[in-house]
This record gives structure tokens, C-alpha cells and sequence, in this order.
């Protein structure tokens, strides 16, 4: 097998990856950088983000507001400590993306705008129109070609992290293009591989948010944390599931009924406010985990909108007027036309709330550090803990940017000090995983295929891990996917040839899902209160005493994960009401 | 509100197939695809991979025309497969890889040529120096934000590549998403790093190489208009020259 000689091993290429492939060529220029992902850097799902970013930098703002909208939000499951070091970098991280060419949307002066979003008491979003993500990319990857140390594995698909002597020194991954296993050795891994969305049937992630990341650590014996904490856009189109992002509400759009009624007023962000003028903090601008359980509200009262796609609700943005879209949502108005053949300028469009965002993620502390030494991980794989129950909108393409250049510095200071590691220990363990694959490669079809499966895992999961979640249905679940991962040890390829081998590539990517759902569902099953975006019907109430703590997730093989707990860090701001009404402001 | 939308309809679609290791050339595969009529090309594609055919090789990811991936010949034009509307496509659908590059595998194309481009072009801000981050944001206008934007929306789908003519016969040729991307930088005010990008496209692999024939910009899915970028970089180029050489006869 061919091995790739590095010091620091990148999984992933989007918005974290890139960032901390930049920072370790800026900051620790001698060392060899290996970026290595199953795609393109500028295909990964970084560019979907619409929105824009959270830092505090108008003078009305301070770190104190974003430090409490960010707490609040997360329904203080957010480690205060990762908090406070996250809204410290936030601006300079942004700023550092304006210095690179980001366009970022503009006042007449010329300085940086911000906008309004969800569960923010000040205005504090940065954005380039409603294509933030996608230039956020952009000029990380576009920034990323001026240094020749990154060298770039792309259409490299990472399968196993190569563990010894207590510490991460590589991994193996498949070249696409030949279809050949290759081994990375590497004095320290960074993993920013991204979500896992699409172990949900209805979502928002792009084809590549398959969880492999998060399923290399995880079965390395990195911890999984929080995984039952699963972010609901409230507004995706009802058949595609595209995000119509948060910004549509910022700029003014509201949600209503089948009778034109702003039901928001009777979910405790109320009163209403005027339309088209949103207030901060209330009513269409409460944070996300709010506002689609009261969609799910109207929907259980028979007050939703009766579509071809089911039961929806309306975003009405014909008040913004044809300029303010053209000029604030040129992107979200593209997508109604081209998807729902409805032009949002003149037309109501119907919206359900879709899964978005993985809150949970391998378990990081403040440095990006894994419990596995010589393990980083950053971005929407990780789980530092900013986000805690509820993530609010436009901290995430922040994170990226703060914990993926974090986990360079740590990354770098802990390669310094590394040993040769044991080398036929290496070749041993990458050559079980060529063999695996070569075994799964000889396996004789039978009854079970990866769409098959995957159908079946993706319908387990809404029924257990919706909005709104049971004990019946999380434990029958939980037993859904446990038979589902060893029903999987059956699966066979219909293609057996080597070149850029998708038949493949989709039956390792359902493993890696498989995995992160029995860690989620079964770390919700234990959960027993409700907190953020873990709603429970029959533990409707949070419970600090028993749960103000964070799940961790083990994987145990076949067996069902073990569960444990840690407790969350505290620094200055005690468990409160999250109090998304305006009455009071 | 939706009329039809959601009904049925058998599509039939024509699928160029090369896999390197078993065909000596590429040929075609019919497949009869049961379809909703509000889907998009790549829906059918996903629909085929997932119960007809699993050793169908594409690229895709965000379902959303933004990441890129999905590039395609439909019907014989560039388009991205999850853009192009089975209402638009009455008939028979004939699917095959983006032109003017090397097949990889079934409808992936071979995309070094172009990310050699991408890089070659320096697509990053070059910066004077004298503007720390400390000392904040570079003051940008929005007019002149607005005179690089557009040529800042390009996704890299590469749709532009298999619509230049010049292209398919000039391979050399730098392109019109790398050449706008250049431009793009030379139009924003945060940089000064317009002389070295012109060494690379004010040349004849540069826009010397464009006719003009402007199907770069028709087929953009994101209104880039390449064809505009190429044509500001010779009107450039041709005033620095007569600059240079012009002012070197003033001082005679």
C-alpha cells in the first residue's frame, strides 16, 4: 500500500478543514499539510449556508450579548468556557475573512453591515447576500491556493483513522479515481468532515454530510457528544427540503396559518410584532428550536396548510417588495421559482420545518483537543459545545472558522512533540482495512442493499428523532437500528470494479450513518427531560439536576453504545427562563 | 397551487456509460425512469441509482445549484442536473459527461485541467500589506463592491468549459471561469495584485485565445457572464499596452 508521509492529516475540505489547513500554513510553515476529502473543497456543504456569521462589532453590540443570546439559545447545555473564547475570536476570525476577499454585504461608509437573526438581541450577522456560506468557501479555498505546503488530497475518501499506542498517527483512505487504498502517516489528525444529516429522510444537507467523520472517531473510541440534540430549520421548501435561510424573517417575512393568523403569538413569542418590521428576539426572530415546534404546534391543531407535500405553513415575504429581495435574498428567491414554480415576490410560499444542523459532534474541549490524543476536530463534526441545545442561526459558519484555526494551533504544538510511531503496528492495521474492504468486496449479493437500508434507517430516525420525541418511540428506534447494523454486516456491492466506485463509496458512507444514529438515538432515549431542540412529550419539563450535563456516547461494536455523562461548564450565566417574548423589551 | 405537479411520468433517458476497466469505449444505456413531473434531472438520476442501476457513477451534493458538482451535458447542453426541470424536457433525456473533458467514469468528468487553472490565475486577494486586521475592515463602497460581485458569484461547475468552442480546440486555453475569477480579483479595491494576474491572462492562452463567441455566458448558471469579464480584460490590456508604449515615446 502506498504511504503518504505528512505532519498534520486533514479529513475534510469545506469551511473548518480549510481554515485550519491555512492557519497551520501561516502559523507553523514548515510543517507538510495533507487535506484530504471525498470531494472538490468547493463542493462541500459550507457553501449551502445562506445566512451569514455572528461577531460582535458595532458599537451597540458587546461580547456580553453575544455571550448570553448564545447560552440562552443553547438552553445552557453550552460549555460557558468554549463560549467565551468563541465570541473573543468571532470578529477577528471575520474580520481575517474580509482581509481575504469575503464580500461581505456593506454600508454606504463602506464598513461591514450586519443583519438581524433568530434568538440575537443585537443585530450582529455579517453576510454576503443570502450566498454567505458560498463566499465564505470561496475565499478559504481561493485564499487556501497561495500556499504550496497544503497539499491536497481531493476525491480521497477517508475510511479509518490508524490508531496505536494510545494516540492517532494517520489513516487510511481510498484514492476515488483509482479506487486504491492509501495510508497517511501523520503526527496529528484533524477531522472537520461535517454533519450527518442525511440519516434523516427530510433535510437540509447536501449528498457529502454522511457523518464519516464523526464515525472515524467515534469507532477509534473518541466519544460522540450530544448527538440527541438535532436542529429543525423551520423553514425548508415542503419537497425538496431546501433551506430558505433565517435571513427571509430577519428581512422582514412572516409566518402564518391556513387563516392568515401569525400563530408565533401563541407559542410564547409574542405579542406580534409589525409586519415587516421584526423586533430582535420575538415572534419570526425567536430562535430556531422554538419556532419550528410551534409549526408543529399548528400542524397537531389542524391550523397548517394543506399541501401536495403535506402539512405546511406559509412565509409570506410579499411585503419586502421586489428590490429588498432582489438585493437581500436574490438566492432564496431562485430556488422557489426553480423548485416550487412560486416567485416569493408575489406569492406566499409553503414551508415545513426540515432537519438542518447537528448540535452534537466528537467530543472536544476548548483547544479542539479529542479524548484521543493527537485527534482534533473543528466545525460541524465536533461538538465543543457553543451550540449546547439549540444552535442559534449564524454561529455555525463562525465555529468553523474559530475552533478549525484553534485546532491548527493545537494540532501543530502537539505534532512538535511527537515520536516515530510503531510502524509494523501501522502496516498491520492499515492492511486490516484493506482487507475489510476487500471482503466486502467478495461478498455475494444477498437480500440487502445500501438503498434499501438506508430508506429504512431514514425512516426510523423521523419516527424516533423528530420535533417532538417519545420513550416508546425512541426505544423501538433504537431496536430498529441495532437490527439495521447488523443487518448491514450482510451488505454486497452490485459493482465490483475500482474506478471512482459510488456503489462503494454509499455502502461505506450508510455505515458511517448507522453508527451516528444508534449514537444519537440511543443518547436520547436516555434523556429523559426536555431541553432545546430534545423535546419529549412524556418529560416535557428540563431537568437540571439530573441533566444539566452533556450524553457521551461510546462505541461498544455491534452492541448498543454505552452511555456516560459530564457535566456541563458553568462560568458566570446560572440555568434560566429562555424568555422569547416581547412583551417586557 | 399545483397543477399537475405532482403527477407521474415514465421518463426515458439515455445514459452515456464508460467505466476505464471493463469498456474500450463509451456507449450509451437506455433506462425507463418512473418520474414526478416537479423533479429535476438529478432526482431521475437518484431514482435510477438507488433501484435500477446502483453502478451508475455521477457527482452531486447540495441539490441546491450551488456546490457545483453536478455538471452534465443535457441534451447536448451544459447544464447542472439539479437546475434542469423534467417539465422543460419533454422527450427522451440524453445524459452524457461535460464536454471537452477527459471521461473519468460514466458521467464524471476529469476536473485537474481545471482546478490547475483555478490556481494558476492567483485567485486571492494580494494586498499591499499595509492594512493590519487590527486596524479593522478594509472601507469597501457598495459601487465598489457591486463591480466585482457578479464575476464573485462562479460555483466552479465548470458548465462554461464544455460550452467554449475555443476550449474543445485549445486546451492551453485558460478558460472563462479561471480568467472572470482573475478579473474579479483585479476589480476589488482590498488588490494590488492586477500586473501578476495579467501575466498569466493578458497572453494568448489568456483571453487572446476568446473569440467571443459568448456560450460561456449563456449556459452560466449563477449570470456570471464570463463572456463580459473576457472582453473588460482585453479592453484592459489593450490600454496598458498603448499606456507603455505611449508614455515611453512621451519621454522620449
Amino acid at each position: 500500500m502506498e504511504t503518504i508521509q505528512t505532519d498534520v492529516a486533514i479529513i475534510g475540505a469545506g469551511g473548518a478543514g480549510l481554515r485550519a489547513a491555512i492557519a497551520l500554513a501561516q502559523e507553523a510553515p514548515n510543517l507538510r499539510i495533507a487535506l484530504i476529502s471525498k470531494v472538490y473543497p468547493m463542493r462541500s456543504h459550507t457553501c449551502a449556508a445562506e445566512g451569514g456569521a455572528a461577531g460582535v462589532i458595532k458599537p451597540d453590540d458587546s461580547f456580553d450579548h453575544h455571550f448570553h443570546d448564545t447560552v440562552g439559545g443553547g438552553d445552557w447545555l453550552c460549555d460557558q468556557d468554549a463560549v467565551e473564547y468563541f465570541i473573543h475570536e468571532a470578529p477577528k476570525e471575520l474580520m481575517q475573512l474580509e482581509h481575504w476577499g469575503c464580500p461581505w454585504n456593506r454600508e454606504a461608509d463602506g464598513s461591514v453591515a450586519v443583519r438581524p437573526f433568530g434568538g440575537m438581541k443585537i443585530q450582529r450577522t455579517w453576510f454576503a447576500a443570502d450566498k454567505s456560506g458560498f463566499h465564505i468557501l470561496h475565499a478559504l479555498f481561493q485564499t487556501s491556493l497561495q500556499f504550496p505546503q497544503i497539499q491536497r488530497f481531493d476525491e480521497y475518501f477517508a475510511t479509518d483513522l490508524l490508531v496505536d499506542d494510545g494516540r492517532c498517527q494517520g489513516l487510511t483512505a481510498i484514492e476515488m479515481r483509482s479506487g486504491q487504498m492509501r495510508r497517511f502517516n501523520a503526527k496529528a489528525v484533524i477531522i472537520a468532515g461535517g454533519g450527518a444529516g442525511r440519516m434523516f429522510p427530510f433535510n437540509t444537507n447536501g449528498a457529502v454530510n454522511t457523518g464519516d467523520g464523526m464515525a472515524m472517531a467515534y469507532r477509534a473510541g473518541a466519544p460522540l457528544k450530544d448527538m440527541e440534540f438535532v436542529q429543525y430549520h423551520p423553514t425548508g421548501l415542503p419537497n425538496t427540503g431546501t433551506l430558505l435561510t433565517e435571513a427571509c424573517r430577519a428581512e422582514g417575512g412572516v409566518l402564518l396559518n391556513k387563516d392568515n393568523y401569525r400563530f408565533l403569538q401563541d407559542y410564547g413569542m409574542g405579542p406580534e410584532t409589525p409586519k415587516g418590521k421584526p423586533v430582535l428576539k420575538t415572534m419570526e426572530l425567536g430562535p430556531r428550536d422554538r419556532v419550528s415546534q410551534a409549526i408543529w404546534g399548528e400542524m397537531q391543531k389542524g391550523r397548517a396548510v394543506k399541501t401536495d407535500w403535506g402539512d405546511c405553513v406559509w412565509l409570506d415575504m410579499r411585503h419586502l417588495g421586489e428590490k429588498k429581495m432582489d438585493e437581500r435574498l436574490p438566492f432564496v428567491r431562485d430556488i422557489c421559482i426553480s423548485y416550487l414554480g412560486l416567485d416569493p415576490v408575489h406569492e406566499m410560499i409553503p414551508i415545513r420545518p426540515v432537519m438542518h444542523y447537528m448540535m452534537g459532534g466528537i467530543h472536544t474541549d476548548t483547544k479542539a483537543a479529542t479524548s484521543l490524543p493527537g485527534l482534533f476536530a473543528a466545525g460541524e463534526c465536533a461538538c465543543v459545545s457553543i451550540n449546547g441545545a439549540n444552535r442559534l442561526g449564524s454561529n455555525s459558519l463562525v465555529e468553523i472558522l474559530v475552533f478549525g484555526h484553534r485546532a491548527a494551533l493545537s494540532a501543530a504544538s502537539y505534532a512538535a512533540g511527537v515520536k516515530p510511531g510503531n510502524e509494523a503496528a501501522l502496516t498491520t492495521q492499515a492492511e486490516a482495512n484493506q482487507s475489510r474492504l476487500r471482503e466486502l468486496f467478495m461478498r455475494s449479493l444477498g437480500k440487502e442493499t445500501v438503498a434499501g437500508l438506508r430508506k429504512e434507517m431514514t425512516d426510523t430516525m423521523e419516527e424516533g428523532a423528530g420535533i417532538y420525541r417519545t420513550q416508546e418511540g425512541m426505544d423501538k428506534s433504537c431496536k430498529k437500528l441495532s437490527e439495521l447494523r447488523r443487518r448491514y454486516q450482510d451488505i454486497a456491492l452490485h459493482d465490483k470494479t475500482n474506478v471512482y466506485n459510488t456503489d462503494l463509496l454509499s455502502a461505506l458512507e450508510l455505515g458511517n450513518m448507522l453508527d451516528c444514529a444508534e449514537a444519537l438515538m440511543t443518547s436520547g432515549r436516555e434523556r429523559k427531560e426536555s431541553r432545546g431542540a430534545h423535546q419529549r412529550i412524556d418529560f416535557k419539563a428540563r431537568d437540571d439536576v439530573k441533566y444539566l450535563k452533556h450524553s457521551m456516547a461510546y462505541f461498544n461494536g455491534l452492541e448498543t453504545p454505552r452511555i456516560d455523562y459530564r457535566d456541563v461548564v458553568v462560568t458566570k450565566s446560572q440555568p434560566g427562563v429562555r424568555d422569547y417574548s416581547g412583551a417586557k423589551k | 397551487m399545483t397543477e399537475n405537479r405532482m403527477g407521474a411520468r415514465q421518463v426515458e433517458l439515455e445514459v452515456l456509460r464508460y467505466n476505464p476497466e471493463t469498456d474500450q469505449e463509451p456507449k450509451f444505456q437506455r433506462y425507463s425512469v418512473p418520474c414526478i413531473n416537479e423533479w429535476c434531472v438529478l432526482d431521475a438520476l437518484n431514482y435510477l441509482k438507488d433501484n435500477l442501476d446502483p453502478t451508475l457513477a455521477y457527482r452531486w451534493s447540495c441539490h441546491m445549484q450551488v456546490c457545483g458538482s453536478c455538471g452534465m451535458m443535457i441534451n447536448g447542453e451544459p447544464k447542472l442536473a439539479c437546475k434542469a426541470m423534467l417539465r422543460d424536457y419533454p422527450g427522451t433525456i440524453r445524459i452524457e459527461p461535460l464536454a471537452h473533458f477527459p471521461i473519468e467514469r460514466d458521467l464524471v468528468s476529469v476536473a485537474d485541467d481545471f482546478i490547475a487553472k483555478l490556481k494558476r490565475v492567483k485567485p486571492y486577494i494580494i494586498s499591499d500589506g499595509k492594512h493590519t486586521i487590527e486596524q479593522g475592515e478594509y472601507k469597501q463602497t457598495p459601487a465598489q463592491l457591486k463591480r466585482y460581485r457578479q464575476f464573485a458569484m462562479c460555483i466552479n461547475c465548470m458548465l462554461c468549459y464544455a460550452a467554449c468552442p475555443e476550449y474543445g480546440l485549445q486546451p492551453k486555453f485558460i478558460g472563462p471561469a479561471a480568467i472572470s475569477l482573475a478579473h474579479r480579483y483585479n476589480l476589488d479595491s482590498r488588490d494590488v495584485g492586477r500586473d501578476e494576474r495579467q501575466e498569466e491572462i493578458a497572453t494568448n492562452e489568456g483571453v487572446w485565445e476568446c473569440t467571443f463567441v459568448g456560450a460561456c455566458s449563456d449556459v452560466c448558471p449563477k449570470h456570471v457572464d464570463p463572456a463580459a469579464a473576457l472582453q473588460q480584460v482585453k479592453v484592459a490590456s489593450t490600454v496598458d499596452w498603448y499606456l507603455e508604449h505611449f508614455m515611453s515615446w512621451v519621454k522620449k
